[in-house]
């Protein structure tokens, strides 16, 4: 069959190959020009001088920033509250999403209300989150201290103000604006989790507990190592959110590093400065996911 | 029998802590929610007031209608409309096309843009601005809605392409062979067959891109200086530096109002969007 089949073939896949081109080019030229392009061009910049304004000569400056960099007390300091940032808010995101998707997968009354609730923080703004939640931690007129102050606990806690509080409070923000899709993705994965390997597993008598520990997680792996990746990179990347709530502040203490170079590049204009941060932040980042995911490979292959 | 209860009905508590959980998670969620919309309510007297309870005295649309009456909220709101529609139909017509022959067509081009559409969710923001600032300026596009366009387009494309293609590769392959065994020339299957099929997930995902651009703020933060031209999450942002703390309702109401859109949107499609999130993943 093959031999007879192959001359057509042949000519009919290269006449595929022409079509495929066709249909894919008008996605292609756009994504070349605005994403590809930009990107390298970033890349690039990271090694320049380059300066916001007009009739400013950019040359490219070799390791010069990266030297520089390195001696930057500031960008080291938002470095350690960007990895502070995404670790906790992806991990207590999981955390807190995986409870709720255990619940929202048993058979419980008020299951499509919570469900429904789960869901609308994804469907909100960023911005919108952040103005919210100011507006609740207000110090003065936020409902939090009004609650405190009815059940008689000190209410004059200025959540986004006070420099030793902002980072965790910004965190449980964080948290709240992220659950809705790792929610989601959690339940979806335990609904296609087999219920005979835990009837058989209650069977022979295992605990909840255990059936969750040896049955049930292991089979969620994949999902969880997908979400919580993926988890880990929005959140390192994520900008608008702490933006509008607290600018970075009080005092630097929730500048994250995207935050940082923002400021480096449009406050500044140190466009080069800036792309350098951006280098050194996906090179940390790339290589930590390279380190997981191989990990995680590697356990599974076991 | 012993046993059988032991294995079956665990411990008596299972069931009022489950409830107590779900509660907890609830109240955690709705709070802040809960708040937005009965502040939205709340005219600026009881606002003020220290002792006015949790829920509003009446339902006042005051709020609603000052917030309206904005000039720059409705601008804004405008803006943010025509931007996430071109958005939404640029993307469409551009991912459609190519979504179908990165499934049908077995090339390298897929794994490529597989590749591609990963890295391009690792990289920072500001790796991308920077250049694309310098770009759109040079072609006189900064502080205008086409140059955010533009980047929305090139933005939502890879994740657009990710979920079409989830939708493209449901569809039997057998299905089309059969039009075309029938006598149907390629397009005439492409519109008479694939295309009614892949309705759902085109609208899933034209939603997808148009929620995303409706929300999106880094870019215009950057992109767009002059106010005629700033979109709606530009404009409320702006709005609480600048009155947000003294026009607490209105503030409230007019975030509300931005809101609609997502969450009709997530609303409507809960469901599907899931499906069709994870068919992207597990077929990609």
């Amino acid at each position: 069959m093959t031999a007879l089949a192959a001359p057509p073939r042949r000519r009919r896949r290269s006449a595929d190959g022409r079509d495929a081109w066709l249909l894919v080019l008008p996605a292609l030229l756009p994504v070349m020009l605005f994403s590809v392009y930009p990107l390298v061009y970033g890349v690039l910049l990271g090694f320049t001088d380059a300066e916001a304004g007009l009739n400013v000569e950019t040359r490219f400056n070799g390791l010069d920033n990266y030297i520089e960099l390195a001696g930057n007390g500031l960008f080291w300091e938002s470095f350690k509250i960007g990895l502070v940032w995404a670790f906790s808010v992806t991990i207590l995101q999981f955390l807190a999403s995986l409870g709720l998707a255990l619940l929202l997968n048993l058979d419980l009354r008020l299951r499509w209300l919570a469900r429904t609730l789960a869901l609308i923080p994804w469907a909100m703004p960023p911005v919108i989150i952040a103005i919210m939640w100011q507006l609740m931690l207000n110090p003065s007129y936020g409902p939090v201290n009004r609650m405190l102050d009815a059940v008689g606990l000190p209410s004059d806690v200025n959540w986004l103000g006070e420099a030793s509080i902002a980072l965790p409070v910004v965190v449980v923000v964080g948290v709240w604006a992220g659950m809705p899709q790792t929610t989601v993705t959690l339940l979806a994965g335990l609904q296609s989790v087999p219920a005979e390997l835990n009837e058989a597993a209650a069977i022979d008598g295992a605990s909840t507990w255990r059936r969750f520990w040896h049955v049930t997680l292991p089979a969620l792996r994949p999902i969880i190592v997908a979400i919580t990746t993926l988890d880990l990179i929005w959140n390192f990347n994520s900008f608008a959110l702490v933006f509008v709530l607290t600018a970075g502040g009080p005092g630097g203490t929730t500048m994250l590093p995207s935050l940082f170079a923002y400021n480096e590049a449009f406050r500044y204009g140190n466009f080069g400065y800036a792309a350098a941060m951006g280098n050194v932040m996906v090179v940390l980042i790339g290589a930590f996911l390279l380190f997981y995911l191989r990990g995680q490979m590697r356990r599974r292959l076991q | 029998m012993t046993t059988v209860t032991k294995t079956v009905g665990r411990s008596p508590w299972a069931r009022p802590l489950q409830y107590l959980a779900l509660l907890a998670y609830m109240c955690f969620l709705a709070f802040p929610l809960l708040f937005l919309l009965t502040t939205a309510f709340k005219t600026p007297r009881e606002l003020q007031s220290p002792d006015a309870g949790l829920l509003p005295e009446r339902l006042d649309f005051g709020n609603f209608t000052s917030a309206i009456d904005k000039a720059d909220l409705y601008t804004a709101a405008g803006n943010s409309l025509l931007v996430a529609v071109t958005t939404t139909l640029v993307v469409t017509v551009v991912a459609l096309p190519a979504a179908y022959a990165l499934v049908r067509f077995r090339t390298k081009m897929r794994a490529v843009a597989t590749g591609w559409i990963l890295l391009s969710q690792v990289f920072p923001f500001i790796l991308i601005i920077i250049p694309l600032f310098l770009l759109l300026k040079n072609i006189g596009l900064v502080n205008t809605l086409l140059g955010l366009v533009l980047v929305y387009a090139v933005w939502s494309l890879p994740f657009s392409l990710w979920m079409l293609q989830g939708y493209v590769a449901a569809i039997p392959v057998e299905l089309e062979e059969a039009s075309a065994v029938d006598g149907a020339g390629r397009l005439k299957t492409l519109r008479k067959v694939v295309l009614p099929l892949l309705a759902p997930g085109l609208v899933a995902t034209s939603l997808f891109t148009f929620i995303n651009s409706w929300n999106e703020f880094f870019f215009a933060l950057v992109l767009i200086q002059d106010p005629d031209m700033q979109t709606l999450p530009l404009a409320l942002a702006r709005f609480v530096g600048a009155e947000g703390q003294v026009q607490l309702g209105q503030l409230a109401a007019a975030a509300l109002l931005a809101c609609i859109p997502s969450l009709v949107f997530f609303l409507l499609i809960q469901k599907r969007l899931t499906a069709g999130l994870l068919s992207g993943a597990v077929k990609g």
